[in-house]
């Protein structure tokens, strides 16, 4: 699906993790900042690739800023942020979530 | 007999449906029921993420043994029907209604969640919901939305919109709730479901709290909806049955084990006949003192 | 080489400096012999100088090992007058010997390390911008991490040979009695300033503050000090330390706090005349509050309470619920206040505090402490010195000393955020594992195996859950996930002490 609008999910309270969404030329491109991005970089990329993939997003530009979220806060805030930009968040897709 | 595994339900405390910091770690504190808050504690912009971050907590955090409650939007909301839905899907215990002001709104609730559960292959029925009497219409109607739907549990007391709905406010002594409370706590009784009492908010203020918490103990609430977790142990306290209480209850125990092994449909203790009641009373205050670890593995009273 | 804990130690260092492997945490009865300082005899007359860099280009020259406080905290404006005119004045290959190195004094640590002026550090630890220089390779020798006793023994054994120790007091006479009571930048007990007043071979006093001789009480005395030198301002006392230290209402570290108060009671060890350690922070803060409430209800009363102290330990000292109050630091003007009025809290260097080479130290006498951790491994093994990405980012404080307690208590979430503090294996092993206890975290408690005494003690303790150690770390890894190990360089850019001078850990330099 092609993203309609740029969009944002996500706070940067601790815990949380904000996720930009805009239209890309190039697939999925990730730019994250996080604190733990030794530990968890490659994790929290996955999340976000996996959750774009399963709203078959194939190109986008994704600016994420994590403040030490789990996994299940990751893939909610990706999922708000891809209905957001597919302008679908009043009709979800529920096979995503 | 009473099915003695009905639930304790002392302490229901909400959780801001956005905030992922407070909804990883609802379940360390030990309340009974966890509500999850979509309605008032999320600003209308955040409603879609705050629904996708329940859902997601819910499929993937391990809240122990805790009741696992989600106050959905109201039915004269654009997010109502989506909540119904993430939440069914979700498998959470118990769905809360707010602003209920009579039985039909139960209703239609009822169907779409059952209509949801088939979308999404939940087992029929396996989805609880309760309503919150916010109004003075809902409270008139207590009883008719106790007994809407086999799937209701339970009723909540909310306060702040009620007391807004009768021209008035909260008060210390809590008298302009008083008819509220009497009329919640009876419709759910005659129902055979739980009663919650409403928030108290002022953290300042213990000593109100206890005051509050142990009225509405005094009057038969199952419990109170709670804003912090520190108001948990404080519940928990109230709720707490005396050494003495405990003692008769465990003879009365006995009494029934040992009628049970005569096969006599009798309970006698001390040669006097025990009522159905005095048995109720017993197993609850047994509930309340294992769950107040008063009791141990053989359950004998703990000295504290 | 491996050490009983099996961390890898670089042998090449071990064998150049001809240091140990940590084996035990048992001490036995080795005889030590102390050194003592060079002493340039006066009368006293002419101490009392004007010019610092006078004082600064007289004594401290190439090669030589200098050493400051870190009882101002990070209020502290002593450390860097006095490094900025060293530095300026071309001096090179020092030793800074500090007690600890707070964040205001990180630029100018840096900025001499890169002009050669510090080619060596030890400290108890280090933090922010200086940690991660540390250990990205900015420094060419290894820092030797000690604890508070462990630097005390350090000194006594002649391992640090402190040449000049510039130490800032809140007040001072002109031959240089001092305390740390009286004044603006007070700061309350001088308790690991003592150690280089009584050994180093010249001791400068730095102060705002000049009183009338002879000043008393006197913590340090002019038996010990060379100049007493005036200056403008020794510290912000709003950076000192904190007012009042606030209660925290955080309900997952109330939680803690309150089970590890359980654990307290229900211990063999809380009876009248117990003693205890807290630490500054939240949840020991709250510890102390809880502890106090059972200390009324059980009618039961402390002989002393030790080490660093916060207002809440000395609001229990008036209540005459603690008997005595052992001070090697306070962490609130509370707590500092109290020293200079309440003649039951007594000021204790750091060798009588925490010295392992001693004739019996304070932290022997301990019953019962509660500690802090970073990490803490399946070993009960506990670092408070670098954070999981491998970065230097703490310090090892009195954690190794007052764990030897009969009851040593680590107080810590399961996880922070995204990293678990309950792990497979710390990233720096600073306090082993044989002298933690019981680990209490918001979702329950984990007894060391090896104390099976406790295990029995506790393990029906109403509403307290007890798992293995194992079952919290695969909890918690379970929540967040596991993480990619960090990549390291070969570079040895720290290692740390065991109280007794032997060597429990080494920090690698981290891969950029």
């Amino acid at each position: 699906m092609e993203i309609k609008r740029t969009a944002i999910a996500g706070t940067l309270e601790s815990s949380d993790i904000q996720i930009m969404l805009s239209k890309g030329t190039e697939g999925i491109q990730v730019t994250l900042k996080s604190d733990v991005e030794k530990q968890f970089g490659d994790q929290i990329r996955k999340v976000i690739t996996s959750v774009l993939k399963s709203f078959n997003i194939e190109n986008a530009k994704v600016t994420a800023v994590d403040k030490g979220a789990l996994d299940c806060v990751i893939k909610a805030r990706t999922i708000t942020a891809s209905q957001r930009a597919l302008e679908i968040a009043d009709s979800p897709e529920w096979e995503v979530l | 007999m009473v099915n003695e595994e009905e639930r304790l339900r002392r302490t229901m405390m909400f959780v801001p449906g956005n905030n992922p910091a407070m909804v990883k770690d609802a379940g360390i504190y030990g309340a009974d029921s966890i509500m999850f808050d979509l309605e008032d504690a999320v600003s209308m912009t955040e409603k879609d993420a705050a629904r996708t971050l329940v859902y997601e907590a819910l499929s993937t955090v391990d809240y122990g043994n805790a009741e696992l409650v989600v106050r959905i939007n109201g039915l004269d909301t654009p997010y109502y029907e989506n909540d119904i839905k993430a939440m069914v899907k979700a498998k959470v215990d118990v769905i809360r209604l707010p602003k209920t002001e009579n039985a039909n709104m139960i209703k239609k609730l009822e169907q779409l969640v059952e209509k949801a559960e088939k979308e999404f292959g939940v087992p029929a029925g396996s989805i609880h919901l309760m309503a919150a009497i916010e109004s003075a219409k809902g409270v008139l109607n207590a009883y008719e939305i106790a007994c809407a739907s086999k799937r209701m549990i339970g009723l909540a007391l909310s306060a702040e919109d009620y007391t807004t709905d009768m021209k008035t406010h909260r008060y210390p002594d809590g008298a302009e709730l008083e008819f509220a409370r009497n009329m919640v706590l009876h419709a759910a009784r005659a129902a055979g479901i739980a009663a919650f009492d409403t928030v108290f908010t002022n953290m300042d203020d213990p000593e109100g709290f206890y005051r509050e918490t142990k009225h509405i103990h005094q009057l038969g609430f199952d419990g109170k909806s709670l804003v912090n977790p520190r108001q948990i142990e404080m519940v928990n306290k109230v709720y707490e049955p005396t050494r003495k209480e405990i003692e008769n209850a465990l003879n009365v125990m006995d009494a029934i084990k040992e009628a049970n092994e005569k096969g006599s449909g009798v309970i006698s203790m001390n040669g006097q006949m025990v009522d159905r009641p005095v048995v109720l009373r017993a197993q609850r205050v047994v509930q309340l003192a294992k769950a107040a670890h008063l009791l141990n593995e053989e359950g004998d009273y703990i000295e504290k | 080489m491996k050490n009983s804990v099996e961390r890898e130690l670089p042998e090449n260092i071990m064998n150049k400096l001809n240091l140990r492997p940590y084996k035990s945490t048992e001490i036995g009865n080795p005889e030590i012999q102390r050194v003592a300082p060079k002493v340039r005899t006066t009368t006293g007359e002419g101490k009392l100088v004007e010019s610092l860099e006078k004082v600064v280009k007289d004594n401290v020259k190439n090669g030589m090992t200098i050493s400051f406080h870190h009882h101002f905290r990070n209020g502290d404006f002593v450390f860097n007058q006095v490094m900025r005119i060293i530095i300026d004045s071309g001096i090179k290959e020092l030793t800074l010997a500090p007690s600890s190195l707070t964040g205001v004094m990180n630029n100018l640590v840096i900025e001499a390390i890169k002009k050669g002026t510090i080619t060596a550090i030890t400290s108890s630890g280090m933090r922010g911008e200086l940690g991660e220089f540390v250990s990205h390779g900015g420094l060419k020798n290894p820092v030797v991490f000690r604890s508070h006793g462990g630097r005390a023994r350090a000194i006594e054994e002649g391992a640090i040979k402190i040449d000049v120790a510039f130490l800032g007091v809140p007040n001072a006479d002109k031959l240089g009695n001092a305390n740390g009571m009286e004044g603006n930048a007070v700061f309350g007990s001088l308790g690991y300033a003592l150690m280089d007043a009584q050994y180093a071979n010249k001791v400068v006093l730095l102060t705002d503050n000049l009183v009338p001789y002879p000043n008393t009480p006197a913590s340090i005395k002019q038996t010990q000090v060379d100049y007493v030198v005036k200056v403008d301002k020794v510290g912000d006392p709003d950076k000192i330390g904190s007012g009042a230290t606030r209660f925290t209402k955080d309900p997952k570290e109330l939680k803690i706090a309150k089970t590890v108060n359980k654990v307290i009671v229900n211990s063999p060890y809380f009876k009248n005349g117990f003693s205890f350690q807290t630490g500054s922070g939240g949840a020991a803060l709250a510890v102390t509050r809880y502890l106090r409430q059972s200390m009324i209800d059980n009618n039961i009363k402390a002989s002393f309470a030790l080490g660093g102290i916060t207002k809440p330990t000395t609001d229990l000292l008036n209540e005459g619920l603690i008997a005595k109050v052992m001070d090697v630091q306070d962490f609130d003007k509370g707590a500092a206040e109290s020293m200079h009025t309440n003649n039951k809290q007594q000021e204790i260097d750091a060798s009588w505090y925490a010295d392992p080479y001693n004739k019996g130290a304070m932290v022997d006498q301990l019953d019962v402490v509660i500690l802090s951790a970073l990490e803490i491994d399946t070993k009960f093994n506990v670092n408070v010195m670098s954070g999981s990405d491998g970065v230097i980012r703490g310090a090892v404080g009195g954690h190794q000393d007052a764990a030897t307690a009969k009851l040593t208590i680590i107080s810590a979430p399961l996880v922070r955020g995204r990293l678990a503090t309950v792990v497979p294996d710390v990233t720096t092993v600073v306090t082993p594992g044989d002298s933690v206890d019981v680990l209490v975290t918001e979702v329950g408690i984990a007894i060391n195996p090896k104390r099976k005494d406790l295990i029995a003690k506790l393990s029906k303790l109403p509403g307290v859950k007890i798992y293995s150690i194992e079952e919290l770390q695969k909890m918690a890894a379970k929540l967040v996930g596991t993480p990619n190990p960090i990549e390291y360089t070969d570079k040895t850019v720290a290692l740390v002490e065991y109280r007794d001078g032997t060597i429990i850990d080494a920090i690698k330099e981290v891969k950029k």
